[in-house]
């Protein structure tokens, strides 16, 4: 119990200055320094939110859908990616040098083109989340694989475990935590990449609504959007970081198995 | 027909290359571990003991020479020793019993008959209440303690064991060897030991070689002749007295500054 009022507490300077960062907007809008049509105050874009919230919740469920189905194709290709990258010299030098050079391609090219080829639903979207999720799972978690102990190597190897008992036993496992960091990092940016997907073309979500509404100039519902998708972002991140205390106890200072 | 050595090695040589330059490690050495039999092997830091261990390990080769397990001087040496490094290398993941069952988890035994074979030993020795305990929350000497059972239980019958307790405190260290012992008595392990100490290496063995500075040479092989079992007591006897101060004058010679 109080380790977790001592939690919140370390959260206290944080919260003061982002109050003081809205009073100071709030201040700023209502003393008419600039035209609440293009700035809209704090209080006002909350508001917004609540009368919209039928049509805001609708999009933000599709957003929610793609993202998490794109962060979830996005860890299964990060971690085989990953294990191909730990399990052979032949396989790294092979792979590596192409897992860099797709960081390179700008996906805002490549999101059109997924478009004209996977048409306006659900696939192009969950595509570029995944595109741009899958990099820091599969570098975190390599890192992660190839940073076992050697003398523990030797060890299993002095039981004659097979490459595979390794991986399975010693270095996947171990390679867990810097698995969780790319997550984490991933996470962040994934309902970022789902909207994007939209943006380039669709029939709902954000994106779709965002546009929209800056088409017809309510600015104020543009600001309720984005609060929503730093929310969604935020929850996505406490998320994975429930998960992983859940998934490492042992890393998070567990004396025991309960 | 009698029965063949635990350990046979018969001028065993290891040369490392690295591109021009060739560095030898070990030098036509010789060594026998009897069955139930308790051997030390004694010499100046960086004297190729890690290398001489890894071979017979089966994780290196040897560049030439014979070594037999068994007698068997052909067969794969990986998997027939139990092989336990100066750390205690535990999977801070798994908790006590299941770091002491690994070994068994690497040759495939059932999941439920590892565990229970882990659980008797950690009872039989004193462990039982750490058994679901995380390595991080133990002791130095805990872990090592750990790290040993693991060893005992993947094979009981050969334990090569390099400066098991080299990172430990004196007290610590003592309390160890002593259950050391007890581990050897009750499983008549043959055993095979690194270690920089000499009253260790006098309070556990049967036999000591000593081992040259590299490339790596048996200086002298000793019998100790102390009664079993043997006692903490017993290192004050004149004759381990002796002993001690002949091998630390023979080892200071050998250690470069």
């Amino acid at each position: 119990m109080t380790l977790t009022l001592r939690r919140l507490a370390g959260f206290g300077p944080a919260f003061v200055l982002a109050v003081a960062l809205l009073a100071f907007w709030e201040i700023y809008v209502e003393a008419g320094l600039i035209n609440p049509i293009y700035l809209p105050a704090p209080t006002a874009i909350v508001q917004a939110l609540f009368n919209n919230w039928d049509v805001i919740s609708v999009n933000t469920m599709q957003t929610l859908l793609e993202t998490v189905i794109g962060l979830v194709a996005a860890t299964v290709l990060g971690l085989v990616l990953a294990i191909m990258l730990g399990i052979s010299l032949w396989l790294r030098r092979a792979v590596y040098p192409l897992l860099i050079i797709s960081q390179t391609i700008p996906i805002i090219a490549l999101a059109p083109l997924l478009l004209l080829w996977m048409g306006y639903d659900l696939e192009p979207k969950v595509l570029v989340v995944a595109l741009y999720c899958f990099f820091p799972i599969a570098v975190a978690c390599a890192d992660g694989l190839s940073g076992a102990d050697p003398e523990l190597i030797k060890l299993m190897q002095s039981m004659k475990a097979t490459r595979w008992q390794i991986l399975w036993l010693v270095r996947l496992p171990g390679a867990m935590p810097s698995f969780f960091s790319g997550l984490r990092i991933a996470a962040t940016y994934s309902v970022t990449g789902a909207i994007f997907g939209e943006y380039v073309g669709g029939m709902q979500g954000l994106g779709i609504y965002m546009q929209s509404v800056f088409n017809s100039r309510v600015i104020v519902l543009l600001f309720a959007a984005i609060v929503v998708t730093a929310v969604l972002s935020l929850l996505l991140f406490g998320l994975v970081s429930l998960i992983e205390r859940i998934a490492l106890p042992w890393y998070h200072g567990a004396v025991a198995r309960t | 027909m009698e029965e063949p050595p635990k350990l046979f090695v018969q001028g065993l040589t290891k040369v490392f290359r690295h591109g021009q330059q060739s560095v030898e490690a070990i030098a036509s050495l010789d060594l026998t571990v009897n069955m139930g039999e308790f051997v030390t092997v004694i010499g100046p830091s960086g004297s190729g003991k890690s290398t001489l261990f890894n071979i017979i390990a089966g994780i290196e080769q040897p560049t030439a020479g014979v070594v037999a397990i068994d007698g068997n001087p052909d067969a794969e040496r990986a998997g027939k020793v139990g092989y336990m490094l100066q750390q205690p290398l535990l999977l801070p993941w798994r908790p006590v019993e299941e770091n002491v069952m690994l070994g068994l988890v690497v040759r495939r035994v059932p999941h439920r008959h590892a565990l229970a074979q882990a659980r008797e030993l950690l009872k039989r020795f004193g462990l039982a209440e750490f058994a679901q305990h995380y390595p991080a929350t133990l002791s130095g000497g805990m872990r090592q303690r750990v790290a040993l059972l693991r060893t005992v239980l993947f094979n009981h019958s050969f334990l090569l064991l390099d400066e098991p307790f080299g990172a430990l405190d004196a007290l610590t260290r003592l309390s160890l060897q002593v259950w050391l012992l007890d581990l050897w008595q009750s499983f008549h392990s043959s055993v095979l030991f690194v270690t920089h100490d000499v009253r260790e290496a006098i309070l556990l063995s049967d036999r000591i070689y000593v081992l040259s500075a590299r490339p790596a040479r048996v200086l002298r092989v000793v019998d100790v002749e102390l009664p079993r079992p043997r006692r903490p007591e017993q290192l004050a006897l004149e004759q381990a007295v002796s002993l001690e101060q002949e091998l630390t004058t023979l080892l200071l010679k050998e250690q470069k500054l």
